[in-house]
């Protein structure tokens, strides 16, 4: 091996010793650095798990939906605009939605009812998804009362509970026929909710927009595209908050490792001292420093990740699920799909590895610089 | 030889408490001899060994390594007179790595790892071919009776035997100046006695030999050359 | 926008960076200003300690800047769904005033620190420390401008507003538009073939005349950087076209894309190395006769020149070979 590589072998084999010979201050730092590098690298996998999630489901979303806007407020639509817009050219399918939102106040969380006209749906039953099946503690077959506009209870029976697939939005949802919806809510005839609206090119979307309006200026056209970025904006900006959040918590992890490295022991000054002394420069001891910080690096760094992973995808992010899947109490408790990418491995490298490195280069500096003849007097 | 002319060393000048411990030296020590450098303490005796051994730079004053430093510096010839003083660290560094073998009071051993491995020490940074040191840090601890010790850990050896091991530390770059500060303050006559016999060998080998010494069996030795004795940072005489 | 998990990032790593700058530029400036070599006073023995530090610090910050170049790229390139328009990073960058600019001052930076590491590593090998006042004077002109960049960067990103309008690279690298980036896109490659291989085999004669005969450094430095500028508006005008096996794709980012292999990497990897390592040839030109140098400083320069045709060689076969396999043909 050639003498300046075998240098760098060398003095990385004689870091891995030192580290080892104080095995009890430099575990501590690695626990902690690993602990920084595990609560940061958990929430960022987390959010971008959800986002995925969050595409998956808005894949079978429709291209568009138009609302209508009384007052500045979201207010019914009326049916007869759906033969109007089917009419529209490059529209292929209109479809008046009819939903809401229902607060039961047993649990107090809030409940999506949409109405479908699945046939498979028995008259006055209803499907529900696997969240409120779990906070109602009810199954297949069971009855449950809802409370109408009139404070009186109805009740229906549930014929099937959804299946687990893609839990995020559908697991706090209540299927009903458009009859019982409208006699629960008191939604009246003729109105509908929203109309969601296919495209068979979605390039066109933009101009059947502007047609939309023209058509009906009252209403408000909404693009998947854009609530693909509203979505993308809420989850980053969920996700930065507690990333400033814990921020606080590296800074003092920061000054805890510049504690540790500057709090250089007497004994290791002395060491350095006497390395020095034998024919050690100062660039030998940064760089026994640097071996020194990549090892402690690389293994907290790569523990972190994994216990991350583990911690999100394994064991469904238990930690912080209630920080970040905040609209509603039903926290569908399903399994996040597994993925790993370089970009979020590169980003959890400048969150935690950069701020250490850069507070741990002064004090290497320190060390390094002992004066050769301090070996001579003690 | 060394050659040192009006080599001041003072700690902190400029400041409200300047102290001078080497003042106006100006000597000449020859090769391939044994000088000892005695006086009382504070006199300034290891100031002065760490100055000749590129471990600090004096203030002011020239120090001059002739035919020595080999080829420390990429452009002299091996054999022409180097001056040290105003060089920069990383090749006072290359000097004494390759010059200079310290052996220290306190041995300044480094603790938890083995006899072998400290004896090593010296030869990380060069990056030389590690069988190669090997075989040479192992045959000089055998030759210093150490071939039990190879593997143990220094913590747990005698002052004779750590002493030793110094030894062979110092010797592991084949210097060509071995400078020993205080060698036999902690050993007792006997040990000090062997110490002694090894420092003839080494002279016989043609190494130069600086020793500082409170201790009669040193500076009264027939080994000595040269005896320098120093008095508050001044040579007061030279025999 | 600001709470992205890559902007925090970026952010960080420019904090970092200025942060270690300007105490390297602290540092150089009283090195600068207290230096006196013939000395043995402790404030100087002081100083010369303190070159570790500085170097230490700057071979950091280059690093970082480095990496966070890329990530700076790959960043704008994953926000691009958020912005209407965009296609990619160069939309992204589009979105308002100082996209572009943050992105050449890194460039810019990253080739200057690297000269500055080539200078302190020939500085390091003279006796009498021979290069400390230009090193140093470099050091306090690149500071302000990692400070500029990290100021552009940070108007760049806090000035991200989802939603807004922005440019596709379609539109941004296309021809028959206007602007500095279409006129590169429509550049057309009967003109730009022959520059870049002209430029490449003036950089391998400049190598060959500098290895062989040891003439010519600054030349050869010249023509780094000219393979630099020439190589990027080649990858613009027609590389990349193989590259996308599009006839109308000029966009110099998408290649950082996945569906492209990252090639992008490698590409823009060699160049800026090869680019440093050019530049610091010519850096060291201008030193050639101090002292305590002439020794060490031809062995140095031969190094670096080896590593700029090697890199220049690497860039060339990879594009070589993907125009060879690509179907596509001009
Ligand atoms: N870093 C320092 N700062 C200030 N004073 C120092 C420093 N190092 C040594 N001295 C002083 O320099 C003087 C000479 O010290 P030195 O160690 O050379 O003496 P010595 O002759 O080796 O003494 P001894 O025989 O006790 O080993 C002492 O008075 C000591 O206090
Ligand atoms: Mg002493």
């Amino acid at each position: 091996m050639r003498p300046s590589l075998q240098r760098y072998r060398n003095i990385l084999d004689f870091a891995l010793s030192s580290l080892l010979r104080r095995k009890g201050r430099n575990l501590a730092l690695i626990s902690v650095y690993t602990l920084v590098v595990f609560v940061i690298a958990s929430l960022v996998f987390f959010v971008q798990a959800l986002k995925r999630e969050a595409h998956e489901l808005l894949a079978q979303a429709p291209d568009m939906v138009v609302q209508r806007m009384v007052a500045g407020r979201h207010d019914p639509v009326p049916l007869a605009q759906v033969e109007a817009i089917r009419s529209i050219r490059g529209v292929d399918e209109v479809q008046a939605r009819l939903w809401g939102y229902y607060y039961d106040p047993v649990f107090g969380g809030n409940l999506t009812v949409l109405a479908t006209e699945d046939a498979a749906l028995a008259p006055d039953a209803i499907w529900i998804g696997q969240g409120v099946a779990r906070s109602m503690r009810v199954k297949e077959g069971d009855l449950i009362p809802l409370r109408g506009y009139d404070g009186q209870s109805t009740l229906f029976s549930i014929q099937k509970v959804l299946p687990e697939s893609s839990e995020l939005v559908s697991s706090d949802l209540v299927l009903m026929a458009p009859k019982d919806v409208r006699a629960l809510f008191h939604f009246p005839e003729g109105l509908a909710t929203d109309l969601a609206i296919q495209a068979g090119n979605p390039r066109e979307l933009p101009t059947i927009a502007a047609k939309i309006v023209e058509l009906f200026p009252d209403s408000r056209p909404i693009l998947k595209s854009e609530i693909l970025r509203t979505y993308e904006a809420v989850f980053d900006w969920r996700g930065g908050l507690m990333v400033v959040v814990l921020g606080s918590a590296v800074l003092s992890f920061i000054i805890f490792a510049w504690d540790k490295a500057t709090g250089l022991s007497a004994e290791e000054r002395k060491e350095i001292g006497v390395l020095k002394s034998l024919g050690w420069e100062s660039s030998d001891v940064l760089l026994l420093k640097f071996w020194e910080g990549t090892v402690i690096s690389v293994t907290a760094f790569l523990t972190g990740v994994l216990l991350a992973y583990a911690h999100v995808f394994f064991f469904s992010a238990s930690l912080f699920e209630h920080a970040l899947k905040g609209w509603s109490v039903l926290f569908p408790r399903f399994r996040l799909i597994p993925a790993l990418d370089g970009y979020q491995l590169t980003v959890l490298f400048f969150l935690t590895v950069l701020p250490y490195t850069a507070a741990t280069l002064v004090p290497s500096w320190r060390a390094a610089t002992v004066d050769p003849d301090a070996a001579m007097r003690s | 030889m060394i050659e040192l002319s009006q080599v001041v060393k003072t700690y902190q000048a400029g400041l409200a408490t300047p102290f001078t411990a080497v003042d106006r030296v100006t000597l000449s020590i020859p090769a391939a001899r044994l000088t000892v450098f005695k006086g009382p303490s504070g006199s300034g005796k290891t100031t002065l060994l760490t100055l000749i051994g590129c471990m600090a730079r004096p203030t002011s004053g020239r120090i001059h390594l002739h035919g020595l430093a080999g080829d420390a510096l990429p452009h002299l010839a091996p054999a022409e007179a180097l001056e040290i003083t105003s060089l920069p660290e990383r090749f006072l560094t290359a000097i004494r790595r390759r010059t200079f073998g310290f052996i220290f009071q306190q041995f300044n051993l480094v603790r938890g790892i083995s006899v072998l491995e400290n004896v090593l020490l010296p030869t990380y940074p060069t990056g030389e071919d590690p069988r190669a040191v090997e075989a040479r840090a192992v045959a000089r601890l055998e030759s210093l009776g150490l071939a039990r010790h190879l593997r143990s850990s220094v913590d747990r050896l005698s002052g004779g035997e750590a002493q030793r091991v110094a030894i062979a530390r110092a010797l592991i770059n084949d210097p060509a100046v071995i400078i020993a500060d205080e060698p036999t303050a902690h050993l007792d006559s006997r040990l000090s006695e062997e110490f002694m016999d090894l420092m003839s060998q080494f002279k016989d080998a043609g190494k130069t030999l600086l020793i500082t010494s409170h201790d009669p069996i040193v500076y009264d030795s027939d080994l000595a050359d040269m005896v320098v004795e120093m008095r508050d940072g001044r040579v007061v005489s030279e025999t | 926008m600001i709470q992205h998990p890559g902007i925090l990032a970026l952010l960080v790593a420019s904090g970092i960076v200025s942060l270690l700058l300007a105490a390297a530029g602290w540092q150089g400036f009283r090195i600068l200003r207290g230096w006196d070599l013939r000395s043995g006073s402790e404030v100087q023995l002081d100083l010369e300690r303190r070159t570790y530090l500085v170097s230490t610090l700057v071979a950091n910050a280059l690093l970082i800047q480095i990496l966070s170049l890329f990530l700076f790229i790959f960043t704008a390139e994953g926000l691009h769904n958020q912005f209407v328009g965009a296609m990619c990073a160069a939309g992204s960058l589009a979105v308002n005033a100082y996209g572009y600019p943050t992105l050449l001052m890194k460039v810019a930076t990253c080739l200057l620190a690297g000269v500055w590491l080539v200078l302190h590593r020939a500085d390091t090998q003279g006796y009498d420390y021979p290069l400390i006042r230009p090193k140093y004077l470099l050091l306090l002109i690149l500071v302000p401008l990692v400070l500029t960049e990290t100021w552009l960067q940070l108007s760049y990103l806090t000035g991200l507003k989802a939603d807004v309008m922005t440019s596709c690279c379609g539109s941004l690298f296309g021809q028959g538009r206007q602007g500095f980036a279409a006129e590169l896109a429509g550049l057309p490659p009967r003109l730009m073939q022959p520059v870049f291989w002209g430029t490449f085999a003036a950089l391998l004669g400049a190598g060959f005349l500098l290895l062989r005969f040891r003439r010519g450094g600054g030349l050869f430095s010249a023509l780094s950087l000219t393979f630099l500028l020439v190589a990027v508006t080649a990858l613009i005008s027609f590389f990349c076209l193989y590259i996308y096996e599009l006839p109308t794709h000029h966009c110099p980012f998408c290649l950082l894309q996945r569906e492209y292999g990252f090639v992008g990497y490698p590409l823009y990897a060699t160049l800026l190395g090869g680019a440093i390592a050019g530049l610091g040839v010519g850096a060291l030109a201008f030193f050639r006769d101090r002292e305590s140098l002439t020794a060490v400083l031809p062995t140095l320069q031969a190094h670096l020149a080896w590593t700029t045709l090697l890199l220049a060689v690497i860039f060339t076969l990879i594009v070589g070979v993907w125009m060879a396999l690509s179907p596509l043909r001009l």
